[in-house]
């Protein structure tokens, strides 16, 4: 149905795609797998036409028989939407925040000429029901913001099908939800695909999403297609060692030594935290939101202790608190025998004993300071900058592996996994009994996340240190963590050691957290491994 | 790395004027405040290069010294509005949302409802005529400028885990302010300075052109102009010259300023290497 022959594209002189051949099938769901920066989605923005300033390609995209890389501007545009749709990852910025999503969908049709306004009113009510949202639960006058993550990426998908494609594109549709609102959407486009006839191309960073889904995967590597089979035969063959080697990444079990004893370090008892809401009533009572209901548990010695849950249950919040960030409402944390107090009425002593590393390692690091002011910033924390400072930034970067001169640098000149190595460095420089990882290996690419668990199991073999892993990947918590808790709406739901919980889960939330995780068959893995 | 010709321009001009008040204090080509009414209205020549205007003072050397009042003012304005609007920005931030954050910003708003002309003039008026009544009554409307642009740059980088890196770290909200905060919307701050800078020599030129600024024998370009206003039909040379030097200064910071805001900007630094 659409066929790309020998696609080279370079931007400005560098080479971003060298000859992609691939052939995408009627109703066929294609996957394109690969790593960030791989070239998956230029290869979808390039059959779009929709190439960034400076581009060049050349080769055949040929959909039908029609090159599209020959068309004109004007005949582009006419065949977006009309033959091409597509969806994107972020459906926070992907809708126009002014617009009702009404509006939004009847408008594909209008600039297609399609229909009238009021035809195409009725259409897009059709296409949001089709995708899950019927008028009479999600009105046509809803704007983005009134709609939840999930609900917002059917509203694209509404507006990528209106005018039934014959392909669609979704480049990483699922990445920005949580597990459970994840299959309810792979879900629906699988059923698209089937009952509408159209084509998918599937660009995912996720294995495990292609396996369920695909017909067909293409794994992507610096821009060249490495293998592309049938998806089951991909996954029980995996003739290229890149294939294996992302596959056995995204699988990945660090080596871990139980180092965790009895004695408690770190106990959370009944910890209540508020927030109060906006639109306050000049007398009446201010609402009020309960991120962190009567939440307890303990942390010992050396373990590592999981805690699972989607985006809003208050994982975060938990987290800001136990570090002394933010008051309780209610109950207490202890560390080590003395109460944690939020803000300056915290003990330097007791800040000492407990880090944090956080997702974004963009974000984590002020721009303008050099890696070893960085890394050097906790011992404001000491009564007095250590005899021994540089030694000790050389220690914690040796630690996490990375080149001891990298201190004179600036943090834009390190990638995404050196700067979460740099982050665990920070973290580590006071050598605390309780480091919290919040999200800490989510925005990674698989061989990097793969990596930095490797570190962070040897580094609580070597240092003696509890993690507090917080995620909503429940891949990663299996391999890391000693025990797991549950997390839903502010409330803990299950707790027990990992292997119970993966095994036997007892709370009907876990056992749908696990349901939804999308996973590749048990057979295929097999026959790999054997 | 390439400058943008807008800043080669802005920076040019702006160069120019403070080459000239530099100048000013050592040497000029006439003594501005001796008059010589044989020699007045004298069209260029080689000896008055600009001529003279109704007294017999030298144009040129007018404009010089004139310069030195318009820039000294608006410097010291600008300075006044960064020294008391900055802190109290960063003091809002840190306390977002709660009463302190609300009372500095309703100040603010208080200050921005009344028309800055109108106060400079009662300032003027309560304590008369001069160039340090001008300064304040230009400085303190500087003043809620700069809380505004130093506290709305703050909030968003409030949210950022390298804010709450530091503040695991134990440190207060004044250190953070100043370590991170301070740098990282220095940016935003020096580009904001640029533009009041501008508006402070338009403020000044208008307080002297109402005979609130500086005062005689003192020259500055405000007055210049109303002196000139009277004979702009049979020598307009008197009112183009000082008017040219307002345009040009405040153009020149004008374009400094979106200079600097382009060349500051680490996303538009990245797409020009």
């Amino acid at each position: 149905m659409i066929e790309i022959h020998d696609l080279t594209l370079d931007i400005h002189g560098t080479g971003i795609l060298h000859d992609v051949s691939l052939t995408i099938g009627a109703a066929e769901v294609f996957g394109l797998v690969g790593e960030s920066g791989s070239g998956k989605s230029m290869t979808a923005l390039a059959m779009m036409r929709l190439l960034p300033e400076g581009a060049r390609a050349s080769g055949q995209i040929l959909l039908n028989d029609t090159n599209l890389l020959a068309l004109s501007e004007a005949e582009m545009c006419d065949l977006r939407g009309r033959e091409i749709g597509m969806i994107f990852q972020e459906p926070m910025t992907a809708l126009n925040p002014v617009r009702t999503i009404g509006d939004q969908v009847a408008e594909t049709l209008l600039v297609h000429g399609r229909a009238s306004r009021k035809e195409a009113l009725v259409i897009a009510a059709e296409k949001l029901a089709r995708v899950g949202l019927p008028p009479e639960d999600v009105p046509l006058d809803r704007y983005p913001h009134e709609l939840s993550g999930g609900q917002r990426q059917r509203v694209s998908i509404a507006l990528a099908i209106a005018l039934r494609p014959r392909l669609l594109i979704a480049d990483e549709p699922t990445t920005a939800l949580d597990v459970t609102t994840q299959a309810q959407i792979l879900a629906l486009l699988k059923g698209l695909v089937a009952e509408e006839g159209m084509s998918l191309l599937l660009i995912t960073h996720d294995l495990a999403v292609v396996a369920g889904m695909a017909d067909h995967v293409a794994v992507m590597q610096n821009g060249k297609i490495v293998e592309q089979a049938p998806t089951e035969q991909l996954f029980t063959q995996m003739k290229q060692p890149y294939t294996r080697q992302l596959f056995e990444a995204s699988h990945h079990q660090p080596d871990r030594r139980v180092t965790a004893r009895s004695e408690p370090l770190l106990s959370v008892e009944n910890a209540q935290r508020n927030y109060r809401l906006p639109g306050i009533s000049l007398f009446g009572k201010t609402p009020v939101f309960q991120a962190v209901k009567d939440v307890s548990f303990t942390i010992c010695k050396g373990e590592s202790l999981g805690l699972v849950g989607e985006s809003g249950c208050g994982k975060s919040t938990l987290s800001r608190a136990i570090l002394g960030l933010e008051p309780l409402q209610g109950g207490r944390i202890v560390m080590d025998g003395k109460e944690v107090q939020a803000g300056v009425h915290m003990p330097a002593e007791l800040r000492r004993k407990m880090q944090v590393v956080f997702q974004d390692p963009y974000g984590s690091f002020d721009p303008r300071w050099k890696v070893s002011d960085l890394i050097g910033e906790p011992f404001h924390l000491l009564e007095a900058p250590p005899q021994n400072r540089e030694e000790r930034i050389c220690e914690a970067l040796e630690n996490v592996g990375m080149p001891i001169d990298c201190g004179d640098r600036y943090i834009h000149e390190f990638s995404g996994g050196q700067r979460q190595r740099i982050a665990i460095a920070r973290a580590l420089v006071l050598h605390p009994e309780l480091v919290i990882l919040d999200e800490a290996v989510s925005a990674l690419d698989v061989s990097i996340r793969a990596q930095i668990l490797d570190l962070l199991a040897d580094l609580q073999a070597r240092l003696d240190l509890a993690y507090l892993f917080i995620s909503h990947d429940l891949n990663v918590v299996k391999a890391i963590t000693d025990r797991v808790l549950v997390m839903k709406a502010g409330e803990i739901v299950e707790a027990g050691t990992t292997q119970q919980v993966f095994d036997a889960p007892q709370h009907p939330y876990t056992r749908t957290l696990l349901k939804a995780a999308p996973q590749i068959p048990r057979a295929w893995r097999k026959e790999h491994h054997a | 790395m390439k400058l943008p010709l807008q800043l080669w321009i802005g920076f040019g001009l702006f160069a120019f004027f403070v080459l000239a008040v530099l100048l000013s204090f050592f040497w000029t080509p006439f003594d501005v405040t001796v008059l010589d009414i044989s020699e007045k209205l004298l069209p260029p020549s080689s000896r008055h290069l600009l001529g003279t205007d109704h007294f017999g003072r030298d144009m040129l050397s007018m404009l010089m010294v004139g310069a030195r009042t318009s820039i000294a003012v608006a410097i010291i304005a600008v300075g006044i509005g960064v020294a008391a609007g900055v802190p109290l920005g960063l003091l809002a931030a840190a306390n977002r949302g709660s009463l302190l954050d609300e009372i500095i910003m309703r100040g603010n708003d208080l200050v921005f409802a009344f028309p800055s002309l109108v106060i400079a003039i009662l300032i003027t008026a309560v304590f008369g005529p001069s160039a340090v009544n001008a300064i304040l009554a230009i400085g303190i409307f500087n003043i809620p400028v700069f809380a505004r642009v130093t506290r709305g740059a703050a909030l968003s980088l409030w949210t950022l885990d390298y804010i709450m890196a530091a503040r695991v770290a134990g440190k207060r909200a004044l250190r953070i302010s100043l370590e991170h905060i301070l740098p990282n919307i220095a940016n935003v701050l020096i580009v904001q300075g640029t533009i009041q800078f501008s508006l402070g020599i338009l403020a000044e030129a208008g307080l002297s052109y109402v005979g609130l600024g500086a005062q005689p024998p003192t020259p500055s370009w405000g007055r210049m102009l109303a002196d000139a206003q009277t004979m702009i039909y049979t020598t307009p040379r008197l009112a183009i010259l000082p008017g040219l030097a307002i345009v040009l200064a405040v153009l020149g910071l004008n374009l400094m300023g979106d200079g600097l805001r382009d060349f500051l900007d680490p996303r538009l630094r990245r797409a020009r290497q």
